[in-house]
């Protein structure tokens, strides 16, 4: 019983950090610029599927893709931030909602003209699989190693946004974007690279996620609301909030589906719901 | 167009009087909803769905296309109407009128109880709420298998011919003619309801929700009103397409659902009254068209329309045939 509960602690909280990495860079860019990008996952989508043909079809190993996966979704982002968020950044939310939701659309299309609709494997480097016992209590490595590069990545992004003169133009422009723009921050620079950087790292954490969720082309649906319920729980810019809502999130989605399995994601909405509606801002919104 | 702006001069009761003058253009438009009976008898059954998925985006233009409020929800309507109509008639009240009533009164009701949280909301706390709500309703949908049939979609519906003369087969005449009829006397609900008063406000409400309160108009009860009306009409759909159908499965309450009828109504042009029936017939007919690809690839070319409509053509189409009417009557004299 014990050992099954701290079972469940440990797969949803390493589910949580999976769900952190998908979703921080969102909760930056949302509180920053007030855009609501849908298409967040699709960036986390495209990580997944890089990763999955350097090491299938060129023999990479998973630790080298991890960069290029990063990379690429970085790329693709920046991209698409030029050429089609920028015009919209004064628009309204809706036409924000169905730009995005149209890139989600094509992403999950392209993805399944590409590689078909069948779940992509991945084939773990051997230190990384088994696990290691503790008496009667099991852990497995892969997820060890995904909570300790979930916490790696929280405590460089906290370092870089609190002690960082860039990190310090971020916050100025999540807090005031017309005072940071007064004082001569380069508002729409300091927004595309954050936005990059926050893709970078849904990239990242759809290449890290293969071997826990799976990948197939509906990736960017199934994960775009979890990840929407992370950042809108949490609090809009708020990296803690992230971290906490996100925690929150993996254990309660690991134990309804291990406790009551028949009412299946019920009890997430349910929470998220309630949550918004006692804090329309999140845990840990301002405002 | 100049007779408008000669009524306008009189006030708002002018504006609004000559705003409900029935144009031509409408009256052809709806005298030509009865062709498909004589042109294209062996469509009847698309033309029903095509009837049926018109009234759900005329009913989601009245909250979002006039009073400015997103949501990604509004399948849980449609599919509450459904299942309501469903289970009326699996529990042997099989006439379709009554049925359709109390199906649309149901959602109704629960348009209102979800209004009084949606009012609270707006930016993207109203898009997850909507969302939310939705996938909620999806999820209790399909776990309460005992009622609904969960993922098997529910059995057993039995829907009586309409006025015991007409059932409704496979052809679709019934099917069509019913559809058709309720679509039409919504649709003059519609137009009532946005050339009042109270859809002037509604109007305010989006282009500015902070300055309506302190013009002194209610907005907040104003957004209920609206949001119940839109959920009676969606819920209506939702029991005509169980009752014309007779079947109920979980799509119903999908998300998928819920993100078709909006680029429908985008597509068709929000905020405006015939934007939504305009998208039904172009998405619908399209899609029949090309059934024979793969529904993955479909989306691929719809997720491709949503873009360029957002960047090119901000009030779909038929605000794209306006500003093209406009031009043409300025280029020539």
């Amino acid at each position: 019983m014990l050992g099954s509960f701290v079972g469940v602690l440990f797969d949803g909280f390493a589910y949580g950090m999976l769900l952190f990495l998908l979703s921080v860079g969102l909760s930056v860019t949302l509180g920053m610029m007030n855009f609501v990008n849908l298409a967040h996952c699709s960036f986390a989508m495209l990580g997944g599927y890089v990763t999955v043909t350097l090491m299938d079809r060129l023999g990479w190993p998973f630790f080298a893709t991890l960069p290029v996966a990063f990379l690429a979704a970085a790329a693709a982002s920046a991209a698409l931030e030029r050429a089609l968020f920028r015009p919209l950044y004064r628009a309204s939310d809706l036409d924000q909602c169905l730009l995005t939701i149209g890139i989600v659309f094509v992403s999950v299309a392209g993805a399944a003209y590409v590689y078909g609709t069948v779940q992509q494997p991945v084939q773990l480097p051997d230190y990384l699989r088994g696990a290691v016992t503790f008496g009667s209590l099991r852990f497995p490595v892969y997820r060890l190693f995904l909570i300790g590069a979930a916490l790696v990545v929280t405590v460089v992004l906290v370092a870089a946004l609190e002690h960082t003169r860039f990190g310090a133009r971020v916050r100025a422009a999540v807090d005031n974007q017309r005072m940071a723009r007064g004082l001569g921050i380069d508002v729409d620079g300091v927004f595309a690279v954050t936005f990059a950087l926050g893709s970078g790292l849904a990239g990242l954490g759809g290449a890290l996620a293969i071997e826990i969720v799976g990948l197939d082309p509906s990736f960017a649906f199934t994960y775009l609301i979890y990840v929407i319920i992370v950042v809108s729980v949490g609090g809009l810019a708020s990296i803690g909030g992230s971290f906490v809502a996100a925690t929150l999130l993996g254990i309660s989605d690991m134990a309804g589906k291990y406790y009551v399995p028949h009412l299946g994601a019920f009890l997430i909405y349910l929470v998220m719901v309630g949550l918004l509606m006692w804090r329309p801002t999140g845990l840990f919104g301002r405002r | 167009m100049a007779t408008v702006s000669l009524e306008a001069l009189r006030g708002p009761h002018g504006y609004l009087r000559a705003q409900t003058r029935w144009r031509r253009t409408e009256i052809a438009f709806w005298l030509a909803t009865l062709l498909p009976f004589l042109l294209f008898p062996s469509y009847l059954q698309l033309a029903s769905q095509i009837a049926i998925t018109a009234l759900f985006a005329v009913s989601l233009d009245l909250i979002l296309g006039y009073a400015g409020i997103v949501s990604l929800g509004h399948a849980a309507f449609f599919g509450l109407g459904a299942y309501a109509a469903g289970l009326i008639s699996k529990f042997g009240w099989g006439e379709p009128l009554s049925g359709l009533v109390l199906a649309s009164t149901l959602a109704g009701v629960a348009g209102y109880g979800a209004s009084v949280v949606v009012v609270r909301f707006r930016h993207l706390a109203l898009i997850m709420i909507t969302l939310g709500m939705g996938l909620l309703l999806h999820e209790a949908a399909n776990s309460a298998s005992w009622l609904t049939g969960g993922a098997d979609g529910l059995q057993g519906v039995r829907i009586r011919p309409l006025l015991e003369l007409f059932s409704f087969d496979l052809w679709g005449r019934a099917a069509y003619a019913y559809a058709l009829l309720m679509l039409f006397l919504t649709f003059l609900v519609a137009r009532r309801v946005i050339n009042s008063p109270f859809g002037l406000s509604l109007r305010g409400i989006r282009e500015n929700a902070v300055r309506m309160p302190a013009l002194g108009a209610p907005s907040r009860a104003h957004v209920r009103k609206v949001y119940t009306i839109a959920a009676v009409m969606a819920g209506m759909a939702g029991a005509l397409l169980a009752q014309t159908t007779s079947t109920v499965s979980l799509e119903v309450l999908s998300f998928q659902r819920s993100a078709d009828v909006l680029v429908i109504l985008i597509l068709g042009g929000a905020g405006r009254l015939y934007g939504g029936i305009l998208g039904a017939i172009l998405y619908m007919v399209a899609r029949d068209q090309f059934s024979g690809i793969n529904p993955q690839y479909w989306y691929f070319w719809i997720g491709l329309l949503l873009i360029a409509v957002v960047l090119f053509l901000p009030n779909g189409i038929l605000g794209g045939l306006g500003r093209a009417a406009a031009w043409w009557r300025r280029v020539s004299p």
